[in-house]
């Protein structure tokens, strides 16, 4: 008898196999969106700026002035793309959206730097797209304090001074990669785990294969099982595949335990399977399963997991809202264990609230199963 | 085999099936005729436990549709009226599926579909989504047999086949009824009727007759001819004026029709209406007198229930 269910098991997994290796689209968003996900969100869609086209007005020419200008030009983070003689020409450029900053040195730098200390430079930016506006002038600002430090103290004996040394710990370079690399692991997993399982299921129901497999000795835990299983190894492929990638492509090291990233990693799968059988009970419908879970499960998880725009600052209800999605959990725990390299014992609670979600998604989603069609 | 007592089904305002009640005998095939609407397919699926009446009973071998549905679901075969086996998979893979779920193999009962799984054998690498409307339903019919079920319930097994393959599927079901399973068969195509040891015709959510094909064309009592001639539309129109007509409908390339019983003896003669008609300036006139089909018995049934059906409400 067991082996009779078994083979009756492996022969539905091996349908639901069919079914998606024989729709080329489905395999596709199986097995290479992962790969363009890690791929776009750890190149493309970077928040970090790299070689921002600057232009620089400089009256004085002078020793200062050219030491700053080299001393932008030299870090990553711009490119001097010409000199310019006239405020009015700034604006121009502005317009045809060719630069990102000017920087505007006020006249006889050095001169008003040594004697009165009134040098001023001036930072132009477009204001228009604040992040960046915001994030090229603290750039600029940075690299000009540290100037700075280097070269006028060394020269006059001040009785105090204050020096603010930044260190960003376990990302020391700042790459955004080491943000992005955990939430697409959390969203890819959350996607391929909830929305395909609740729409391979809508789809049984849709076609009408559903009244089928109702009216048969099949028990609703082996259609469950056997609907969920190949989804669960394709989740494993694409965990390996986004790990591998994170590791070799973008060089984000693993810093903690790969078995503690694992587990943490298989509790999150089940509580997205368990989301999307949940989904897939109450519609009857494809198109309705990836509306809800593309709306109600993806655009969170993109939103409110911190993977693009801090939490910290968003109003309360959102911090609330992002408190209840299962992948900010488990973002934040990856985040723990891969980049901090911490131990079990810091996200504990991380994978207690996870374990939660997943026993009772779960024991939901088995009673809400329909052993009729209404 | 199958006993049902006061089954009722609403869905929200719309009154499915309304007190429904009949039994079916072990190895007879059954046939629920009706035209699309009537409340077939929720028939079929309270009896095949997929959904639950809203009153009544109806165990299915000493097995209730409600309690017992698991053992119900273990011994049945259901076809539903839509196709729905797996497009994507072949014809051979979406048998040896649903051979698999049932706990069985191909080659076990492989007798039972031997006659038309030969038939689909040429095209068994084919994806079922690519067969002909005739095979869909052959392959559907044998996935539903794989496991020789002890009922068999087919909802509109017909529908969208070419007449060959109709005739080899009806004889099909012959063969099954020889293996001594129990057919449940529903149909639009009164014609498959004679097919069936008894029909049940059915009209807005319930039975209006219960009885062999043969006996419900015997208790047609009405004279019925059937009238043609060069102009059929304005024919029709002309009919339903004269002034003794009982009733009067196109079928096929004639038009039957059947007159009052208690108008005078002259109007309802041939003599009589063949003298309107051509008055009428009807050409190459035909009437001749024929024998009720189910259909036309199927219209008269369904004529004097909505007759039975305004009445109260004229009172109110």
């Amino acid at each position: 008898m067991y082996t009779n269910r078994f083979s009756t098991f492996l022969s539905f997994v091996r349908k639901e196999c069919y079914h998606i290796f024989r729709d080329r689209w489905t395999t596709i968003i199986l097995l290479i969106m992962p790969v363009l996900m890690i791929i776009l969100f750890g190149f493309a869609i970077s928040t970090e700026v790299k070689n921002a086209h600057i232009v620089v007005l400089d009256p004085s020419q002078d020793a200062a002035t050219h030491a700053i200008v080299n001393k932008l030009a030299t870090s990553e983070y711009f490119t001097i793309d010409r000199y310019v003689y006239d405020l009015k020409e700034i604006d121009a450029l502005f317009k045809k959206d060719k630069i990102g900053m000017c920087i505007v040195f006020s006249e006889r730098f050095y001169e008003n730097m040594m004697h009165s200390g009134d040098a001023h430079i001036q930072l132009i930016a477009d204001g228009s797209d604040p992040n960046y506006a915001y994030t090229l002038t603290q750039y600029a600002t940075a690299l000009i304090s540290t100037y700075q430090q280097e070269n006028l103290f060394q020269n006059i004996k001040l009785p105090y001074q204050i020096q603010t040394d930044i260190k960003m710990l376990y990302n020391p370079t700042l790459k955004g990669a080491y943000n992005t690399v955990p939430g697409v692991l959390g969203m890819v997993l959350m996607l391929i785990c909830a929305m395909m399982t609740s729409i391979s299921i809508a789809r049984e129901k849709e076609m009408g294969n559903m009244e089928i497999l109702l009216v048969s000795p099949l028990k609703p835990i082996t259609i469950i099982l056997s609907k969920t299983v190949p989804y669960i190894i394709l989740s494993f492929i694409n965990f390996a595949t986004i790990l591998l990638l994170s590791v070799f492509a973008l060089k984000v090291p693993i810093a903690g335990s790969l078995g503690l990233i694992i587990l943490i990693s298989c509790i999150f799968i089940f509580v997205s399977l368990a989301l999307g059988l949940l989904i897939s009970t109450l519609v009857n419908t494809q198109m309705v399963a990836m509306l809800i879970s593309g709306v109600v499960l993806m655009f969170p998880v993109i939103l409110l997991s911190g993977m693009i725009f801090p939490v910290e600052s968003m109003g309360v209800f959102f911090q609330w809202l992002a408190k209840i999605l299962p992948a900010n959990w488990y973002i934040a725990a990856i985040r723990k264990v891969m980049i901090q390299g911490l131990g079990i014992t810091s996200v504990v609670k991380e994978i207690i609230v996870l374990l939660s979600m997943a026993v009772v998604l779960i024991a939901v989603s088995i009673k809400k199963f329909k052993v009729r069609i209404e | 085999m199958i006993k049902v007592e006061h089954i009722a089904k609403k869905y929200g305002k719309v009154e499915a099936l309304q007190d429904i009640s009949f039994e079916v005998e072990a190895g007879e095939i059954y046939g629920i005729i009706g035209p699309d609407g009537a409340g077939k397919t929720t028939l079929f699926r309270i009896l095949t436990t997929l959904i639950l009446a809203d009153k009544g009973n109806a165990c299915l071998n000493g097995w209730d549709v409600r309690k017992d549905y698991r053992l119900i679901r273990n011994n049945i075969g259901y076809m539903p009226g839509r196709f729905s086996l797996y497009q994507d998979l072949s014809v051979e893979e979406n048998l040896q599926f649903f051979a698999s779920i049932f706990k069985t193999r191909i080659e076990t009962n492989y007798h039972l579909i031997k006659d038309i799984y030969q038939q689909l054998a040429p095209f068994k690498k084919r994806r079922a989504g690519a067969l002909s409307g005739g095979m869909k339903q052959k392959l559907a019919l044998c996935c539903a047999l794989i496991h020789k079920p002890l009922i068999l319930f087919l909802d509109e097994p017909t529908t969208g086949v070419d007449p060959v393959s109709r005739k080899e599927l009806w004889d099909l079901l012959k063969q099954l009824k020889a293996e001594g399973i129990t057919l449940v068969v529903s149909t639009s195509y009164m014609d498959e009727a004679g097919r069936c040891d008894r029909i049940a015709l059915m009209l807005k959510g319930h039975f209006l007759s219960v009885d062999t094909p043969q006996n419900i064309v015997n208790h047609y009592t009405d004279d019925l001819w059937a009238v043609s001639s060069c102009n059929m539309s304005k024919l029709l129109t002309d009919l339903k004026n004269y002034p003794a007509m009982k009733s009067c409908y196109a079928f096929g390339d004639v038009h039957h029709i059947s007159l009052q019983q208690q108008a005078t003896a002259y109007t309802t003669s041939q003599q009589a209406l063949q003298t309107y008609l051509e008055n009428l300036h009807h050409n190459e006139l035909s009437i001749r007198k024929i024998e009720a089909s189910i259909e036309d018995c199927f219209m008269e049934l369904a004529a004097r229930s909505s007759l039975e059906n305004k009445k109260p409400k004229q009172y109110v």
